[in-house]
């Protein structure tokens, strides 16, 4: 980008270029925008990726069906859940399979938990970018909390690879339901907290209220997807849409806003933990009412249970094959999309009948989202550039793959 | 594969009856539908999907190619659209010879295509003519060859 003439108040001028990122606090990771501005006005804005570029879907053509779960947590390091999930419901639909009920359920309740962590760290760190230390402490004290319940599930905090193909790795523990309720019973008096905080403080307003609209046409066109899009007023949600994992089965709403400014995208963003807690209340009560194998039934595909493999030699034999040589899939292509916290993260898989994965592809919603930020900056001043990032919720990690 | 099935999808059947030539084949599996277009009817034939008032793919989801080395056609440029209106899903494919695997771009109808079509070009060396700014997006620029073809080793060059 070389500086242009623009035209001022006080005459002729020549534009300055300016670099932000890699390294900038409000990046939330490495991302570089190249701005070019008029005094502080932007003129032009792109942003530059790849410096987390890490090869993970090469990376995946290497490894058995299996060990690409392991990979997927490490794409959206905020959403790991989500990006498991994606990723295992596209396997179980290019082999065919469903994950049982109950673990359909479990799986509902984990990924709206993530969601609800995933959203508590953008309201925090959203508002420590516009200069509101507080909100964070608070949010990353509740997220603390659900990571806990994620730590006590699968043993990590984050890098979870809970979801299995074909359902779970583990029973879930005993007095898992208790935690969950012990921290979902307290949120919605935390999230009020944040509300009084922010909503109605005439400096977050003042940042966030009319900074970085989109409109709904522009936002379509630009293949923007969750909050971005709903902020805009379009009522897309992939629950909704294409359910998935027995999404029909709970009662939530999909929450819009009309402005399109980083105001509508936080209204949409607190409006959505709200709806994940009444989905999470909902899977709370129905999950004890099921009984029933955490795995589906699929000889050779599918891990037999610890008792099957000690006490059967076909339990044994198949036990032996998956681990060593994986599964393989009948030849063919699906796409399977979800609504992770950042919109549509879509897993493109596929299969060559080999037990390796032919190609697999991670439609990244930050990476698609991020690719509007000139249309929110542009004509701004440098300092909502900051909240534009922001609110387009990016993850680098998952930009970059 | 065509199966009856695909025959009876009214995207597919509305697709045939616009312009017989733009549907060279009809892939079904697991539900989702594959309409194999060749790359001279790529340009028109995403227009009118996006336009159409009954189709209005108007949201394009994502571009990914799949690289079959060494059999040929070598790419297989896949197009996944969205119906927000009417919740339906569509993917294109586009197949293209290894020696000249050049298609045009779909930026104009679908603005979002920029980055995707970046990428593909970034790791598969697929030429987008008309893109209008084809350049290398994750990887360095100045970075030779392109990783996720199949010929490329997965420990990186030597």
């Amino acid at each position: 980008m070389t500086p242009t003439t623009v035209e001022t108040p006080t005459g002729a001028a020549q534009t300055m270029v300016l670099n932000m990122g890699p390294q900038h606090p409000s990046t939330h990771g490495v991302l570089r925008v190249i701005l070019e501005l008029n005094g502080e006005i932007v003129v032009k804005a792109e942003p530059i990726i790849g410096y987390l570029h890490t090869g993970i879907e090469k990376s995946c053509e290497a490894k058995t069906y299996s060990q690409v779960i392991t990979l997927t947590d490490r794409i959206d390091y905020l959403a790991p859940l989500s990006n498991n999930l994606g990723y295992c419901l596209a396997v179980e639909k290019l082999l065919g399979l469903e994950a049982p009920k109950r673990a359909q359920y479990i799986r509902v309740l984990l990924t709206e938990l993530t969601r609800i962590a995933s959203h508590l760290v953008w309201v925090g760190t959203h508002a420590i970018d516009l200069g509101a230390m507080s909100v964070f402490l608070y949010t990353f004290r509740e997220r603390e909390e659900i990571m806990k319940i994620f730590e006590y599930v699968s043993g990590q905090r984050m890098m979870t690879s809970y979801f299995r193909v074909g359902g779970l790795a583990l029973e879930p523990p005993p007095g898992f339901l208790d935690k969950v309720r012990r921290v979902i019973d307290a949120l919605p008096g935390h999230i009020d907290e944040y509300e009084d905080l922010l909503t109605n403080n005439r400096i977050w307003l003042g940042r966030t209220k009319g900074v970085g609209i989109i409109s709904a046409d522009d936002a379509i066109a630009m293949g923007c997807s969750g909050p971005m899009l709903r902020g805009s007023g379009v009522a897309y949600d992939v629950r909704k849409a294409f359910p998935y994992s027995s999404y029909e089965d709970f009662r939530f709403e999909v929450q819009t806003q009309t402005a399109g400014d980083c105001f509508a995208r936080y209204q949409v963003r607190v409006a959505e933990i709200r709806e994940s807690i009444k989905i999470v209340r909902q899977a709370m009560e129905k999950i004890p009412k099921m009984d029933g194998p955490i795995r589906t039934e699929a000889p050779g595909i599918i891990p037999p249970s610890r008792e099957e493999m000690k006490t059967s030699i076909e339990g044994l034999i198949y036990h032996f094959k998956i681990y060593t040589e994986g599964f393989a899939p009948p030849p063919g292509e699906v796409y399977q999309v979800i609504e992770s916290p950042r919109g549509e993260l879509g897993f493109f898989v596929a299969s060559d009948g080999s037990a390796k994965p032919y190609r697999v592809k991670v439609r990244a919603p930050s990476f698609v989202n991020l690719q509007s930020l000139p249309k929110l900056a542009v004509g701004r001043l440098i300092a909502d550039v900051v909240a534009c990032i922001g609110t387009t919720d990016i993850v680098l990690g998952e930009v970059d793959r | 594969m065509e199966s009856q099935e695909a025959d009876k999808n009214p995207v597919v059947q509305r697709l045939r009856q616009w312009d017989a030539e733009a549907v060279s084949e009809v892939i079904e599996f697991r539900g989702e539908t594959t309409v194999v277009v060749p790359r001279t009817h790529l340009s028109r034939a995403s227009a009118y999907l996006a336009s159409e008032p009954f189709l209005y793919f108007a949201f394009l989801s994502d571009i990914t190619t799949v690289d079959r080395f060494p059999i040929e056609p070598r790419f297989e440029v896949n197009y996944h659209l969205l119906s927000i209106a009417r919740s339906d899903r569509l993917r294109l494919k586009v197949r293209l010879p290894g020696n000249d695997p050049s298609l045009p771009s779909v930026t104009s109808v679908w603005p979002t295509a920029n980055w995707h079509e970046r990428e593909n070009y970034d790791l598969f060396g697929i030429r987008f003519e008309g893109h209008p700014d084809l350049r290398r997006i994750l990887m360095p620029d100045d970075w030779e060859g392109y990783p996720l073809r199949k010929d490329y080793p997965v420990e990186g060059p030597r």
